[in-house]
């Protein structure tokens, strides 16, 4: 009775231990796509500006510091590129009389983190119009990140605690029952390794399979997910979530390290009192 | 070989169970340990035994001085030792040749060691014919024999038996003490508590006698000396 109760908490801590891991993992993977595709700044220049101000410009940029590179777009570019998003819209900017774009830099960043530093700079430069960068969003995602991956390792240290406990637990249980042999044990000189290491066995085991069923529920229940999401939903989502395959067999080393730990330090701690003959 | 310095042991709850012992056990002593139930007897052998430590004083066995002894080395000095109590506590699902090898197969003794030595044993204690039973299918001599060979299997230099006749009826007790006084012919040392008043007056050998921690009394050839 108390080994399946050791066993069902291990288990039941190591599936939320699982379902937080792909969470952080999946929102992590999201943040890293989103900071790939955010880490640009758009520098609009007023069009006084010609020429050799916009060189001098654009050797300023260059020489800043987590700049990654920068690139010119005229207006005629910029209209061009407009046109060609557009599409089968594309005719309707035919009519303009004048190029309502700005010239721009396009300054790709070494990592979002700097993007504060590079624009803080760059607005103190002259002739520029409008800076405009995408630090909010991805700030935001980063937050949702930080926080779920505390909160989930305050739950998962919590529920790790709690199994460790049952399985002591258990084993103590175990340990009572053979409390004469240890006694005997001891008065032999038998040392406590040598009482100890069935007693871990058995913890080990009974949190590796619990590591397993919980391994079973997560994998099945993420490889739905990701098929529901895959087929029916966006294509778009689904190319940032990690594919089941190579999420389980990271779980799989994970849950099982951890159950095997969890029983080989619960079934320690139950059996420290009955080894002090 | 055994020896006993300035020794006090005050339990946590401020009783003093002994004070100021000064004893030295020869080898190949057989001596008694005697006195009323409080006395002390117990504490002595669990001082022996190292399952608690003295307040005060060394305890020197063969040489080392236990109480300097850290606790990984316990096994180590209970493997010089062995052990007999009264309730016997012998394992009720194995045989009386699973039992003893039981102490040999703690020491992680060569399995064919363990083959040559515990029928030599069983045969020495007179259980050669009952190796395959179980406890419970023996009276209490032939169990008492048991934990005797098992205390012995492994060689040790010192015996400490603690009422190891409590148990028995007189004749069987006789038995018992027939064969530890046999194991002290070989050389090993043997300490016995008792109240076995009979017993400690025929067998006239060193008797220690205990009251109130202290000791009273210690004598070659002594007798019990109490009239309980």
């Amino acid at each position: 009775m108390m080994s399946i109760a050791s066993i069902g908490s291990v288990a039941s801590a190591l599936v939320i231990l699982g379902i937080v891991f792909m969470l952080v993992l999946n929102i992590n993977s999201l943040a890293e796509t989103a900071k790939g595709q955010f880490d640009s700044i758009q520098v609009y220049i007023r069009d006084e500006v010609q020429g050799v101000a916009i060189e001098e410009m654009n050797a300023f940029i260059k020489k800043l510091e987590g700049i990654e590179e920068v690139s010119f777009l005229s207006k005629e570019d910029a209209l061009k590129n407009m046109k060609k998003q557009w599409g089968d819209q594309g005719y309707l900017l035919e009519g303009l009389e004048t190029n309502p774009l700005p010239n721009s830099f396009v300054i790709q960043l070494k990592d979002i983190e700097n993007a504060d530093g590079v624009v803080k700079q760059i607005k103190k430069l002259q002739g520029v119009e409008e800076v405009k960068y995408y630090k909010d969003i991805v700030d935001n995602l980063l937050r949702i990140t930080h926080f779920i991956r505390l909160a989930g390792t305050i739950l998962i240290a919590v529920l790790i605690g709690i199994s460790m406990f049952i399985i002591a637990n258990t084993i103590k249980l175990a340990v009572a029952a053979r409390y004469r042999e240890i006694n005997i044990m001891k008065y032999v000189g038998a040392t406590n390794w040598f009482i100890r290491w069935p007693f871990l066995i058995e913890g080990i085991i009974l949190g590796c399979v619990g590591a397993f069923i919980a391994l079973g529920i997560v994998g099945y229940s993420y490889k739905a997910v990701f098929d529901v999401v895959t087929q029916k939903l966006y294509v778009m989502l689904s190319a940032y979530m990690i594919p089941a395959t190579i999420l389980t067999h990271n779980l799989a080393v994970i849950f099982i390290v951890l159950g095997a730990g969890i029983g080989a330090l619960g079934s320690i701690f139950s059996m420290r009192r009955f080894l002090r003959v | 070989m055994i020896e006993l310095v300035n020794v006090t042991k005050q339990y946590l709850n401020g009783m003093t169970a002994l004070s100021n012992i000064n004893i030295k056990i020869d080898k190949g002593d057989f001596v008694f340990l005697v006195g009323p139930s409080g006395a002390g007897k117990s504490t002595f052998i669990k001082l022996l035994l190292k399952e608690v430590d003295p307040t005060e004083g060394k305890i020197i066995i063969e040489g080392i001085d236990t109480t300097k002894l850290s606790r990984r080395k316990v096994p180590q000095l209970r493997r010089k030792m062995g052990v007999v109590f009264q309730d016997f506590r012998l394992l009720p699902n194995k045989t009386v040749y699973e039992n003893v090898a039981f102490a040999m197969e703690i020491i992680e003794a060569h399995p064919k060691e363990i083959r040559r030595q515990v029928p030599m044993i069983l045969s020495m204690v007179g259980l050669s014919d009952k190796s395959k039973m179980y406890p419970d299918q023996l009276s209490g001599g032939e169990q008492q024999r048991v934990s005797i060979a098992r205390a012995i299997v492994n060689n040790p230099a010192v015996l400490i038996a603690d009422e190891p006749t409590g148990n028995l009826d007189p004749d069987t007790a006789w038995e018992i003490m027939k064969l530890l006084k046999q194991i002290n012919r070989r050389g090993t040392t043997v300490v016995m508590a008792t109240h076995a008043k009979e017993i400690v007056d025929v067998m006239q050998q060193r008797v220690i006698a205990l009251e109130n921690g202290r000791i009273v009394r210690d004598d070659r050839k002594g007798v019990y000396g109490y009239e309980d």
